[in-house]
């Protein structure tokens, strides 16, 4: 191994902390709406005020959904928990204290495979996931000297979520991010907007640099309220460098300092020292005497693990198992649960799972981000107005050899302008039923050849571009057939009058 | 004989509960303080051994509500008793250090 200082030998060590806003109608602890937007101050109650006398009552919607993602996290699920007081003077909070788990979080330890780019997966321990509630927010308006005050986020429910430091790259970080995202839109708990502040993440990032002989830890640094993936990955990416530099420079001092809190300034791409005051941290947690404990019992837990839906790790991996997809074929087809639903009730119906691919892969991804980009808006292939009967008749008329693969783009077009068509007779419509008439298609296979004599001289004369030629004059035939002729049809004869030119010109 | 909250703490516990006191507040509520949680103390000496330790001292668990909205306050109400407000919001001094933002 070289040591040469230019090239440092480092490990990369990134836990996450993540929130998630469940999507339930009401708060945590009361019943004032749950929700985005709204006039500032509407969705509040003498609850959320923390006026005197109020009691908070738990969700029994934010616990089974928390008790969900704990599940899918393969999270232990405790059968018994409570709520705790974590006391701070902060206006966002009325009350002057947070009710959220301390000691006995509702999920216990669990893991999770994360599907990596390379099309390998890698398993990322969680830590624990417990509930508790959100604070409000406050507006710093430039040129006022008073901060504004809106409590409608105040007692939203929040899942953390803490994983264990085993993401080793700031990329790992962020697709964990995505999968977590994806992981809670399947189970519905929440919609994942990001802009909405729908989930939160904090990286806590330090290195283990090998160094004169031995490996030394540089101090952890968590980064606060980051609301995008890109931001993480950028944040963890700049973190990285900043503790390598920083070791360089002075390797005693950067091992030495205490874990700090920075904050990410996604303008100038780097992130910024908070300065806190040590007490910042002295939450004085103590259990919440106006709650109960809560006791989980294991009818309850199998009740909410009989609801949980097929996860898009398990989908990935049962599209690449059985219906023999490619990777990231089924990574794009699991991507939403919309879409994946639709694609599983059209395999049910019998289509064949490579056409329904190529179908869902090819035109219908190319018309949903056609429409996504003249409205402005996220579409999805299952926003289309196709539908599983529709594209598994479709497919099989492909399969069948009805219509050409190429046929099938015009005809899916067609689909989508015309409810409720069917595909079999809007082939007909569009004059696309493939040919398979053996004098048809060797006019247009010998229209083809007279048309682009240089591909037929490549062909015959240039062995580098044989293989070209042919892809070339297949797709001139099949134009000319106007994707009409059945393309085995065409391979067969087109070979056929190739070779006997070959044969006749050597 | 030593205070069990001594003035230092007193001091410290005051910041985080952002109280304001007198230097001469300081050695009151030490004394104060201390005597209540001596006299608290007591509670060390019971025999708890083979109990589960409690979290509430109520027989009960597991109080829940359905997930229902129930009506809110009027933006008016919630004003109310507000010290400060510019349309429907509270305002505050500007705070400088950082708040939880729900972590």
């Amino acid at each position: 191994m070289s040591t040469t200082a230019a090239e440092p030998q480092y490990k990369v060590l990134i836990g996450m902390e993540i929130h998630v806003q469940l999507a339930t109608k009401s708060k945590m602890f009361t019943g004032a709406a749950n929700g985005f937007g709204g006039e500032p101050n509407s969705q509040v109650d003498p609850v959320i005020l923390g006026l005197p006398g109020v009691l908070p009552v738990v969700n029994k919607r934010a616990v089974e959904m928390a008790m969900m993602v704990g599940l899918a996290l393969n999270c232990q699920i405790a059968s018994q928990t409570k709520w705790d007081r974590k006391s701070y003077y902060y206006p966002d909070l009325p009350k002057n204290y947070q009710i959220s788990q301390y000691d006995q979080p509702l999920c216990g330890p669990g893991s999770i495979e994360l599907p990596l780019s390379d099309g390998s997966t890698k398993t990322v321990r969680i830590r624990r996931a417990h509930l508790e509630e959100d604070a409000g927010k406050l507006l710093h308006e430039a040129g006022m000297t008073d901060s504004l005050v809106d409590l409608n986020r105040a007692g939203t429910p929040l899942l953390e979520i803490v994983t264990e430091p085993d993401l080793s790259s700031p990329e790992e970080a962020r697709l964990f991010g995505e999968e977590l995202r994806r992981i809670c839109r399947y189970l519905g708990v929440s919609h994942g907007i990001m802009q909405q502040g729908h989930m939160r993440f904090e990286p806590n990032i330090n290195l283990h640099i090998y160094h004169n002989g031995k490996t030394v830890k540089t101090a952890i640094t968590e980064v606060k309220n980051l609301n995008s993936f890109r931001s993480v990955e950028r944040a963890c990416g700049y973190e990285i460098q900043r503790q390598l530099t920083e070791f360089f420079a002075n390797p005693e001092a950067a091992v030495s300092q205490g874990k700090s809190t920075r904050g990410w300034d996604d303008d100038k791409g780097m992130t910024l020292l908070q300065r806190e005051k040590e007490e910042a941290h002295d939450y004085r947690y103590f259990p919440d005497p106006d709650l109960v404990p809560l006791h989980v019992d294991s009818g309850w837990v199998n009740d909410i693990r009989s609801g949980v839906v097929e996860l898009p790790i398990a989908r990935r991996k049962r599209y690449q198992e059985k219906l023999g997809l490619t990777a990231k074929e089924a990574f794009s087809l699991t991507e939403e649960r919309e879409v994946a639903d639709l694609f599983d009730r059209a395999a049910a119906l019998g289509a064949p799972a490579r056409r329904l691919t190529n179908l869902f892969l090819g035109p219908a991804a190319k018309m949903a981000n056609e429409a996504a980009s003249a409205e402005a808006a996220t579409v999805l292939i299952s926003d289309l107005p196709v539908t599983d009967k529709q594209y598994a008749k479709l497919a099989e008329l492909i399969e069948s050899g009805g219509i050409s693969a190429t046929s099938a783009v015009t005809v899916f077009e067609y689909l989508v302008k015309n409810l409720d068509a069917d595909p079999a007779e809007a082939a007909r419509t569009l004059g696309l039923v493939q040919v398979r008439d053996q004098s048809q298609t060797e006019a247009w296979v010998m229209q083809a050849l007279t048309g682009n004599p240089q591909a037929v001289s490549d062909y015959k004369n240039n062995p580098k571009k044989k293989q070209a030629s042919l892809g070339f004059l297949r797709g001139a035939v099949m134009k000319a057939s106007q994707g009409k002729a059945d393309p085995k049809l065409v391979g067969e004869i087109l070979e056929a009058r190739l070779n006997a030119l070959a044969a006749d010109g050597a | 004989m030593a205070d069990t909250l001594n003035e230092t703490q007193v001091r410290h516990v005051a910041r985080l509960s952002r109280l304001k006191l007198s230097d001469n507040d300081v050695p009151r509520l030490s004394k104060q303080i201390s005597s209540i949680l001596d006299y608290v103390a007591q509670l060390q000496e019971a025999n708890v051994d083979g109990l589960e330790p409690m979290a509430h001292p109520l027989p009960l668990h597991s109080v829940m509500r359905e997930d229902a909205i129930s009506e809110s306050l009027t933006v008016q109400q919630v004003l109310a008793n507000a010290p400060g407000k510019a349309g429907a919001f509270f305002t505050v001094p500007k705070v400088l250090d950082a708040g939880m933002g729900g972590g």
